[in-house]
């Protein structure tokens, strides 16, 4: 009798830990957003979007940096989607078990968590040093590179989804196969394909690393590509190690917006995937 | 003889028409294979980049710059040992937290949480991986650090901090930010990359075999243990590795908490640095050939140690996959 009480107690003791495991995970989210709401909020005013960042000890708002990084964002997207969809279709539709298809399928997978900052310094090497200054355009292709590889892996997820026999029917009316891809291929993983973008644009938009050595800050309003451009990340950043109390408050400001926007990104492309039916 | 004339027709038709379609096919084909290699060249352009900038100081400092404890702009004085240690350490401390809550977390979502509830706990798991790294630092500096300080660090130096050898460990003032406070942020952060993989790989041991364990008699720990673990073994590794790559490569959260302090200190309540810190940093305002070259090297080898942390994680999940279909 004595060893059933041992293994109902090890029992016991396994499913206790692993239900405070899951409580401590929950409680920093609620935490994290928690505190993200109670400093943010009060924060909030609507010179946050018609003023540009002030320099210190005056009021001002976030206009510059949140129209930097909606640019930013936007170029790095329009270069991103193309580029991964195409590489994904590649690995979906073409490679199979080719060596290449291997080698980019793992490579792609290595740089999916491969530090942002690395990818910063790279960008910088090849675009920041021969221009001689920060730009807009090397932020955005910095962002563009750390997308490339979600949009990759979900198209190739998302087209390896689409039965075969689709493809087949399209080739038995002698459909050309990049006709088969564009016509039919694409156009039933359509939603999934889509949903893959907005997670990638939701990783890029809090991205800070790779923008410190390309884009920098701009304290101003600018809207020329091919400077300094004010971003939300980085005023975050700068901001919030900042000793000004004004400065913190707009870095708190800036931090909730930011979260909220990737929150809602998340969920409703998980909620846009449930409902095409693409979720397991 | 109708049927052959109609036969005739249609080759030649196909005859005719191929060149067209055979013409689409090469281009796009050939924009794919253009687009995937691509994937390849980033990678190749990222590893030559990296090499051709560290190379000054790699001559100047050799090997040497792996072991050398200095970091002195004024006298152009480099060594990567203190970043390196900082790397390490925060990573372990990470790991030692994240590895056992990642698999709580997993356990339950897929062996005991109601069936209603299961969506939405990934969900929620997986928006903590959704949330940018700068906003877990501005939450560490403003909320996490300063209850470090007061509560958690106090209570270490009192009493692990007395005891003979480990006490090193735990020396020093209270100071809230440090190694100890950037290594508990990088635990929460790493958390749901692990949990997800660990929750993936569990779902692939065949049913059959957990309800056979159950039919003897098996309890939920048990069939956990002697199960599901040695099945997915393989798939566990790879998901920590993964945590572990994401880790070392974390940079605006650390960059907050730890301090920044080039000099090595053993003890993990005092500031130090970490590579990705000490990059984001002072990359910008680097001012001289060498300072800037020993940045580099310092990204070089970050990226030399995550990339080969990374590849062994896909390897193994790779391994879990062919062995499991």
């Amino acid at each position: 009798m004595r060893i059933y009480a041992r293994r109902r107690l090890s029992n016991y003791l396994v499913v206790g830990l692993s239900l405070c495991a899951t409580a401590f995970g929950l409680l920093f989210l609620v935490f994290v957003l928690g505190t993200l709401l109670i400093n943010g909020v009060g924060a909030l005013s609507p010179t946050l979007i018609t003023q540009s960042t002030p320099p210190p000890g005056s009021a001002g708002g976030l206009l510059n940096a949140i129209f930097g990084s909606l640019a930013m964002t936007l170029i790095a997207t329009l270069i991103g989607t193309p580029t991964g969809i195409l590489a994904g279709t590649f690995l979906a539709e073409y490679a199979h078990n080719s060596r290449l298809g291997e080698i980019v399928r793992f490579i792609n997978d290595i740089l999916l968590s491969a530090p942002s900052i690395i990818v910063g310094l790279f960008v910088s090497a090849i675009l920041v040093v021969p221009m001689g200054h920060f730009s807009a355009w090397a932020g955005s292709v910095a962002l563009a590179i750390i997308m490339i590889p979600v949009v990759v892996r979900t198209t190739e997820d998302m087209l390896n989804l689409v039965p075969n026999a689709l493809r087949e029917a399209a080739a038995a009316l002698g459909s050309p196969k990049w006709k088969i891809i564009v016509t039919v291929t694409y156009r039933s993983a359509v939603q999934g394909m889509l949903t893959g973008v907005l997670l990638a644009v939701a990783r890029i938009s809090g991205e800070t690393a790779p923008l410190l050595f390309t884009v920098l800050n701009n304290q101003f309003w600018s809207t020329n590509l091919n400077s300094q451009m004010a971003n939300l990340p980085v005023v975050i950043f700068q901001f919030a190690m900042s000793p000004y109390a004004d400065w913190q408050v707009l870095a708190w400001a800036g931090a909730l917006m930011i979260t909220a926007a990737i929150l809602l990104l998340n969920i409703g492309a998980r909620m846009f995937a449930s409902w095409s039916g693409l979720e397991k | 003889m109708a049927a052959e004339v109609e036969t005739v027709a249609i080759s030649s038709a196909t005859q005719t028409r191929r060149p067209a379609g055979q013409a689409g096919d090469t281009v796009f084909r050939a924009l794919t294979v253009f687009f995937a290699v691509l994937v390849l060249v980033i990678l190749g352009g990222v590893i030559f980049s990296l090499v051709y900038g560290a190379w000054p100081a790699l001559q100047k400092f050799g090997f040497g710059f792996v072991i050398n404890g200095a970091w002195n702009p004024v006298t152009e004085n480099f060594g990567a040992l203190a970043p390196i240690y900082g790397t390490l350490v925060t990573s372990f401390i990470a790991m030692l937290i994240g590895i056992p809550v990642a698999f709580g977390v997993a356990l339950f979502i897929t062996e005991l949480c109601p069936k209603w509830l299961r969506r939405p706990l990934g969900t929620m798991i997986e928006l903590l991986a959704a949330i940018p790294s700068i906003i877990y630092g501005i939450w560490g500096l403003f909320v996490l650090a300063p209850f470090i300080q007061q509560y958690v660090q106090p209570a270490l130096i009192g009493t692990l901090g007395k005891l003979p050898v480990v006490g090193v460990l735990f020396a020093g003032p209270p100071l809230g930010i440090g190694v100890l406070t950037a290594g508990f942020i990088l635990s929460i952060m790493v958390l749901p990359f692990i949990a997800s993989v660990m929750r993936d790989v569990f779902e692939t041991v065949p049913p059959m075999l957990k309800e056979s364990a159950y039919g003897l008699g098996c309890t939920t720990s048990e069939v956990v243990w002697r199960v599901v673990l040695p099945y997915t073994r393989v798939g566990v590794v790879g998901g920590i590795l993964l945590g572990l790559g994401r880790a070392l490569g974390e940079t605006m959260a650390v960059t907050f908490v730890i301090g920044n302090s080039h000099h090595l200190n053993l003890s993990i309540l005092q500031p130090g640095t970490t590579i990705s810190a000490a990059l984001a940093n002072e990359f910008t305002e680097a001012v001289g050939d060498l300072y800037q070259s020993s940045l580099i090297a310092l990204g070089f080898i970050l990226f030399i140690i995550t990339f080969a942390v990374l590849a062994a994680a896909k390897l193994m999940l790779l391994r879990l996959q062919k062995a499991t279909g």
